[in-house]
Formats: structure tokens, C-alpha cells, sequence
């Protein structure tokens, strides 16, 4: 597309479709949809800017308020992006655990950034959030869980422009965190190909960060209806490196943890089909992951155990 | 025998083990044989007869809910108990 564009904002979505015949090869076509094309490099973007747009649309958020939401990354860098562009000051609750760039990244934006228990992962995070919204009115939280703008960004943005890229899906695979990934393209998909399957690829989550009190501290996001998907799949982290290596070496894809586990399923559920179409959504790119272990690490799954990766 | 994983969370309702056995066909057959040895693990697995809704059980690797719930045949694959955790960075 050439021409130009009046701000980052108006770069968000439109993100390219690419066939993974190597990495994937055989009588199924797989396409991953590259959302590492977004203006921060990651899908986040897209919910990010929609959970602004519609809270000054509603008025609920008046302008120079302050942000504060749960993230361990990349909403937050979206955030950040379009807080700076829309003059709003940002506090960010990141697990302690959360990667070195990420931080750096969310400083750089000028993001302030409050930590929660890194053994708690994103619960803790989002546990600590709520408590500082409720004590702190003068907070807003757009809060990525429970806000329809989010799956709302997916129907109306990555589900539309699948439809409209393509004949004919399938299978969708996308990885599942708030759920408004699965949740949004998948409804708008189901619109145009009422048979699509809409896959989870979930994260097998490494023992030290499940340290909950007890089940009661779960977490289950308000905008995810796990009726609506057709198959919810544990990917290991190791699975998930296996996968983000073979994407780079395959079909030079250079892809965070969640796209190597999503590529992984996608390509699985490939194998159970005769011929057809799978889409995968890559949630983002790997340039935030380069301070990991596990691009060195003996013992993978062991290098990853303490951090939740998407 | 279904080996079935138990998270972190749920140790202390089955002695500290990270994995036990359990006899039956379907999901709920395996999980009412272990909760008949360790019953502190029954109130938090089952929910009015239901599958509690902060426990995710896997069959193979696959969320028992988009199968056929705790009617999921285990079928020799092992089976694997997550307590529901906030995802989405």
C-alpha cells in the first residue's frame, strides 16, 4: 500500500496473510496471518486502540484520565502507544517475571509500571490491577478481560480481513490468553464459513508460576465463552520453541512463543484434514524474547518454567 | 490405570503426590475413583455435579470441554488437571 498515513493509529490491522508451504507442506494450505505487522509489533494493537476508541466514544473516559491495566507486555506496549498518541498518562501491573524488553519497552514509552508476585503470573497481575482500580476511582482500566471492545477488534478487524483474503477456512487457530482473539474472529468467521473449526492453542503453564492458594483464585476472563470454541489444545513450551524455531528456519517467520505454539497446533490440526484451508493468527514477533533462556538452554521446558509466555 | 497430573493447587488434597492413577472409562470414572481415596480432592473438582468451573481438565492434551465433558473417554491417553489461569499478555 503506498500513500501515507496521518498516525501509527491509522497502521493498526490490514496485516498480510502468508501460505507456510514449508513449514507446513502437504495437501492442506496453511496461512499465518502476520499480526507482528502492527504498528508495535504485536496483535495488541488492534485491542488496544479499540478499548480507547470506544471508551472516549461512550465518554467513560474523559481525556488526560489515567490508564491502568494488568499486562505482562504486549497490550501494554499497545497501550502505551495510544496512550502517548492520545495524550493519556499510563500505569501498567506487569509480573515481576515478565521479560527484560518488555520493560524497557514500557519505560521507553514512558508507561509507569507497578510489579505483581511473579509466582502468581497474570492472575497476580490481574488481581493487584483490580485492587488498585477499586481504590483508586480516578484509574481507568480498559481491563483487556472483560471489555467487548476486544473481541469487538478481532470481529470487525482480523476476522473481517480473513474473510475477505479467502474463499474458503477451515480451521482458525489462535492462541488463547483474554480469549478476544478466538472469541471475535472466530464469530465473524463462522458468519461467512459456518463449518470453520475454531481452535484454542492454550500454554501448558510451567509449574512454579500455577502457585495459586487455591482453585478459588482462577481466573476465567468474562469475554471468554469456552462453548464457542471446537477444540482447546496444551502446547508445552517446548512444543512452542520447537514450533518458533522451525518457523524461522522454514519460512524465515521470526515468531514470539505463542506464534510457535499456534504454527504447532495449526500444523496439527493440518494433519488431521484431507485438504482444505487452516488459518493461525502470530500473535507477535520473537524481537521481545531475545533476553530468554531458552534459545540457549539445555533444558528448554526447565529454562521457561518461571515465566508466563502469552 | 489413568495417570492423571495434579497441578500444585491440589497436592495437599492428594498427599503431596504430583501424579496419580485412577480406574474408569470416562473423565468423571477416573476422577470419582481418585476422589473416593483422597475426598478433600472431590469438593474441588466437581461442582454440583459438574466440573468446577476454575479446574480445566485435559485428555490428551485436549480440553475436555470442547469434547464430551467429564463423558470424555480417556481411552489409554493420560490425563492432565490445570487450575483456570489468566493468559493474554
Amino acid at each position: 500500500m503506498l500513500g501515507t498515513a496521518p498516525s501509527l493509529l491509522d497502521l493498526v490491522g490490514n496485516t498480510p496473510l502468508v501460505e507456510l508451504s514449508r513449514f507446513a507442506p502437504g495437501p492442506v494450505t496453511v496461512y499465518a496471518k502476520l499480526e507482528s505487522e502492527n504498528p508495535t509489533g504485536s496483535i495488541k494493537d488492534r485491542v488496544a486502540k479499540a478499548m480507547i476508541e470506544a471508551a472516549e466514544a461512550s465518554s467513560e473516559l474523559e481525556p488526560g484520565r489515567r490508564l491502568l491495566e494488568p499486562t505482562s507486555g504486549n497490550t501494554g506496549i499497545s497501550l502505551a502507544l495510544v496512550a502517548k498518541l492520545k495524550g493519556y498518562p499510563l500505569t501498567c501491573v506487569l509480573p515481576a517475571n515478565a521479560t527484560a524488553e518488555r520493560r524497557r519497552v514500557l519505560e521507553l514509552f514512558g508507561a509507569q509500571i507497578v510489579e505483581s508476585p511473579g509466582e502468581e503470573g497474570s492472575n497476580g497481575a490481574v488481581r493487584l490491577a483490580l485492587e488498585l482500580a477499586e481504590r483508586d476511582p480516578s484509574y481507568f482500566m480498559p481491563f483487556q478481560y472483560a471489555n467487548e471492545a476486544n473481541p469487538r477488534a478481532h470481529y470487525e478487524g482480523t476476522g473481517a480481513e480473513i474473510a475477505e483474503a479467502l474463499d474458503h477456512v477451515d480451521v482458525l487457530v489462535a492462541g488463547l490468553g483474554t480469549g478476544g482473539t478466538l472469541m471475535g474472529t472466530g464469530a465473524r468467521l463462522r458468519e461467512t464459513f459456518p463449518n470453520v473449526v475454531i481452535a484454542a492453542a492454550e500454554p501448558l503453564p510451567g509449574e512454579a508460576v500455577m502457585g495459586l492458594r487455591s482453585l478459588d483464585d482462577g481466573y476465567v476472563p468474562p469475554i471468554l465463552d469456552v462453548s464457542k470454541l471446537d477444540r482447546k489444545i496444551l502446547v508445552s513450551n517446548e512444543e512452542s520453541v520447537r514450533g518458533l524455531r522451525e518457523l524461522l528456519d522454514t519460512e524465515g517467520i521470526f515468531g514470539g512463543v505463542s506464534a510457535g505454539a499456534v504454527a504447532h497446533v495449526a500444523r496439527k490440526l493440518a494433519g488431521e484434514l484431507e485438504d482444505g484451508v487452516v488459518v493461525c493468527v502470530l500473535a507477535d514477533g520473537g524481537w521481545k524474547y531475545l533476553s530468554a533462556e531458552f534459545w540457549e538452554a539445555e533444558d528448554v521446558a526447565e529454562s521457561m518454567e518461571n515465566t508466563v509466555w502469552w | 490405570m489413568t495417570r492423571v497430573r495434579i497441578p500444585p493447587t491440589l497436592r495437599s488434597e492428594v498427599g503431596g503426590e504430583r501424579e496419580v492413577t485412577g480406574a474408569g472409562e470416562t473423565v468423571r470414572e477416573v476422577l470419582e475413583d481418585i476422589s473416593g481415596r483422597y475426598p478433600a480432592l472431590e469438593a474441588q473438582l466437581f461442582d454440583a455435579g459438574d466440573l468446577a468451573p476454575f479446574v480445566n481438565v485435559y485428555v490428551g492434551g485436549e480440553d475436555v470441554r470442547t469434547l464430551d465433558g467429564l463423558e470424555t473417554r480417556v481411552n489409554g491417553a493420560s490425563v492432565i488437571l490445570l487450575p483456570a489461569m489468566a493468559g493474554g499478555c
